[in-house]
């Protein structure tokens, strides 16, 4: 049954794939919507059945055939749903199908074929994500890890015609082979030590292991070559580079790469390895502390950036550093929690912003923008519900689970860490209002004549349900302190456990009120944050661009998001560049290659020139030339 | 009975002679003529032996080189007709080029 969730979006991009081009839109369109459904569908009914299983025990899977066996070594497709991959596939199946739902009305100006092309790689992404999440080994895992990487490229790069979108479709391809390169390494590294590739085996060989406290063992190497490579899918500092350009692609692709898949791939391998990470204290700090850095980072650039989108995708890179830092302080299901509340209001706020680029006909500048309030209001009301939750204002779902994380981050005695995280959050709720307030609020500022029309139907709905979804998704994690059983983190224990120690973790010992006081300092902070944009971009806009004229230099840097492109234009792109061109090409290629095969055809050449004056033409040469050889024949036997 | 000795030397002398022929005449029906005569010295050597050997095997291949002789002796004037038609000249020197 596990095979038929991956199986379905992967019939669905066959079909598309190879008829496509004769389907209509309808018809391409509500059968990439209809697989994705049927796939959440059976989704559900795993995560039933495994609710159905004592929670020592919840495990379900299934070998779909022996891959490779060479030798002793024998290696299963196999499936498996845990606790874990259970929220991971109700995730991207039900996010993925409300994405494509959105997609069928956002699309609609685009070509028969381009449509169908755009769904089969929508299904493929979706297909490729199933299989990562479910994967019950390494390899497994890697085929989805590569398979989410070619689909964000050709999704990027949709509109391949449009130079920045190839490149950015590039840039993501090859930002991730970086990370992938090390990812490989790691498990390699891992196979070569424990000899077995699945994940509960491996936990249960690492869990007898002592914790590599202080020392740099082969599983904090490991599990370092890991994190690198959940760099380059997770967006962290130093490949997070690629996500801001991400969005060259249809808006509705930077909502799933944004929320459902691709970059959540990173924390959930993380989360898959758990045990694997905990033995490595070394390596979580490494983790910790590159996700506080990509979180405050990111939150700054999201400051000042001027493109709807772009600000969206600065955003998701500071939330993903937030799970990152959760993951690195050891509250895995903290950081799997804000994932899960991350995809609701990111795929909303995407889709908002979508519907707002459609209504103003591709404008996506957010200083043309402003006063849409009166003219899209669905659109409006849904994506203030989604900044209010990313901002983490007090009830709704974002609330919860950034909260946890900075709880468990101050918990565990990171109090630096913590700083920066409550500073990211302060950030991220004056950034997303800022954006609400410049586009939605204000005057118009959009010279486009005429009628702006709201979200069409199809579109509509999907804002409506995943708002209210990011309202309520955090009500399956209401913290002991409030009153409530935190039921996804209980659910989620077994996962971050070695197979076969059922005890579920403690709960939170702690008294309350210090749970209770950093609550109310982030929801001080959120609130102060929404005040503080209220303030600057609403009552005083003079006072924004006065800011900006005061801060010249740092605004400046913020602007261009530190120089980070251009630096490693400078430090990696352009002496590769260069040494291609002046080393592998001139040096290399033309020289060496060239050369010799030019050698080879000059040797002949010459040669040939010699030997040709042999051939006089004169038949007495000829003879003479037989006759001397007879001579030295002869002379040779008789003389001998 | 003529020893063996002085039929070879003949015989060299005469293979000499159509050797320096080939190389130092001016003219394809000399050069011809002079191989004849180096085939002749071979003929010479080949019936000398046999009769030496008490044998008539050395006469028989005499009768071979004579009959290939008589086909190269045409086959060679009839080229030489056909190329004193091109060129108006018997020199082999005129025919150096590969090519027509």
């Amino acid at each position: 049954m596990l095979a038929l969730i991956p199986l379905f979006p992967l019939l669905g991009f066959l079909v598309n794939a190879s008829f496509g081009r004769r389907l209509s839109k309808n018809l391409s369109g509500s059968l990439a919507s209809a697989v994705m459904v049927a796939s959440f569908v059976v989704s559900v009914m795993a995560v039933v059945d495994l609710a159905g299983l004592p929670a020592g025990e919840r495990a379900i899977e299934q070998t779909v055939y022996t891959w490779i066996a060479s030798g002793d070594f024998v290696l299963d497709l196999t499936f498996r749903v845990d606790p874990l991959a259970a929220v991971m596939i109700l995730i991207v199946s039900g996010i993925g199908a409300l994405i494509h739902i959105y997609s069928t009305a956002y699309m609609h100006e685009e070509s028969d074929r381009e449509y169908a092309r755009y769904f089969s790689y929508l299904n493929l992404f979706a297909a490729f994500m199933l299989v990562l999440v479910l994967g019950a080994n390494f390899l497994v895992l890697f085929v989805g890890w590569e398979g989410v990487g070619l689909c964000s490229y050709l999704l990027i790069g949709f509109w391949f015609r449009k130079k920045s979108a190839s490149d950015a479709g590039k840039k993501a391809f090859v930002v991730n082979r970086i990370g992938d390169y090390a990812f490989v390494l790691g498990v390699l590294l891992l196979f070569v030590r424990f000899g077995s590739l699945d994940f509960q085996r491996l936990a249960g060989l690492v869990s007898a292991m002592p914790a590599e406290e202080g020392v740099f063992g082969v599983i904090s190497i490991a599990t370092l070559l890991l994190f690198i490579g959940a760099t380059g899918k997770s967006a962290q500092i130093p490949l997070y580079v690629w996500l801001p350009d991400a969005m060259e692609g249809p808006t509705p692709v930077s909502a799933l790469i944004h929320a459902a898949t691709m970059v959540t791939a990173g924390v959930y391998m993380i989360g898959r390895n758990a045990v694997l990470f905990s033995h490595a204290p070394e390596t979580m700090m490494v983790v910790a502390v590159i996700g506080a850095l990509t979180a405050l980072m990111a939150a700054t650039i999201g400051l000042v950036q001027n493109d709807i989108k772009r600000v969206l995708a600065y955003s998701t890179v500071s939330q993903l550093g937030l799970m990152f830092l959760a993951m690195g302080v050891g509250a895995f299901g903290a950081g799997i929690f804000h994932l899960y509340t991350h995809a609701f209001f990111k795929a909303l706020l995407f889709l908002g912003s979508g519907a707002v680029i459609h209504a103003l006909h591709g404008e996506q500048d957010i200083r043309h923008m402003g006063g849409l309030k009166r003219y899209l209001p669905t659109t409006y009301w849904t994506f203030l519900i989604g900044s209010l939750a990313i901002a983490g204002v007090p009830f709704l779902s974002g609330f919860f689970s950034k909260d946890e994380i900075l709880y468990e981050t101050f918990h565990e005695g990171h109090t630096l860490l913590w700083l920066m995280a409550a500073v990211t959050s302060l950030l991220t709720a004056t950034y997303m209002f800022r954006l609400v307030f410049l586009t939605f609020h204000g005057e118009r500022r959009h010279d486009g004549a005429g009628h702006l029309h709201d979200a069409p139907p199809a579109m509509a709905i999907v804002l409506v349900i995943l708002a209210v979804g990011s309202a309520l998704a955090g009500y399956v994690g209401i913290p002991h302190a409030l009153g409530g059983h935190h039921q996804l983190a209980a659910w989620l224990a077994p996962s971050f456990q070695p197979p076969g120690s059922a005890e579920g973790i403690e709960a939170a010992a702690e008294a309350p009120a210090v749970e209770l006081t950093l609550m109310a300092v982030s929801s001080a902070i959120a609130i102060g944050g929404i005040l503080l944009a209220s303030f600057i971009w609403l009552r005083r806009r003079e006072l924004a661009d006065a800011l900006s004229r005061r801060f010249a230099a740092i605004y400046t840097l913020l602007l261009n998001k530190y120089f980070v492109d251009e630096i490693y234009d400078a430090a990696v792109v352009h002496p590769i560049q260069h040494g291609s061109e002046r080393a592998l090409w001139r040096g290399f290629d033309v020289a060496v290659v060239d050369g010799a095969v030019n050698g080879a055809g000059t040797i002949v050449a010459e040669g040939s020139g010699l030997l040709r004056r042999l051939q006089t033409g004169s038949v007495r040469a000829y003879a003479g030339s037989m006759f001397i050889g007879v001579i030295v024949i002869l002379g040779y036997y008789l003389w001998r | 009975m003529i020893p063996l000795g002085h039929y070879l030397f003949v015989s060299a002398v005469l293979f000499a002679i159509g050797t320096a022929g080939v190389f130092m005449r001016r003219n394809l029906i000399t050069i011809l003529l002079s191989i004849e005569i180096m085939l002749n010295a071979v003929n010479l050597t080949f019936v000398a032996f046999g009769r030496q050997l008490g044998t008539v095997d050395g006469q028989i291949i005499v009768f071979f080189v004579m009959t290939v002789a008589a086909a190269e002796a045409a086959v060679g004037l009839a080229i030489v007709i056909a190329l004193f038609r091109h060129r108006e000249s018997l020199n082999p020197d005129a025919f150096t080029s590969l090519k027509w």
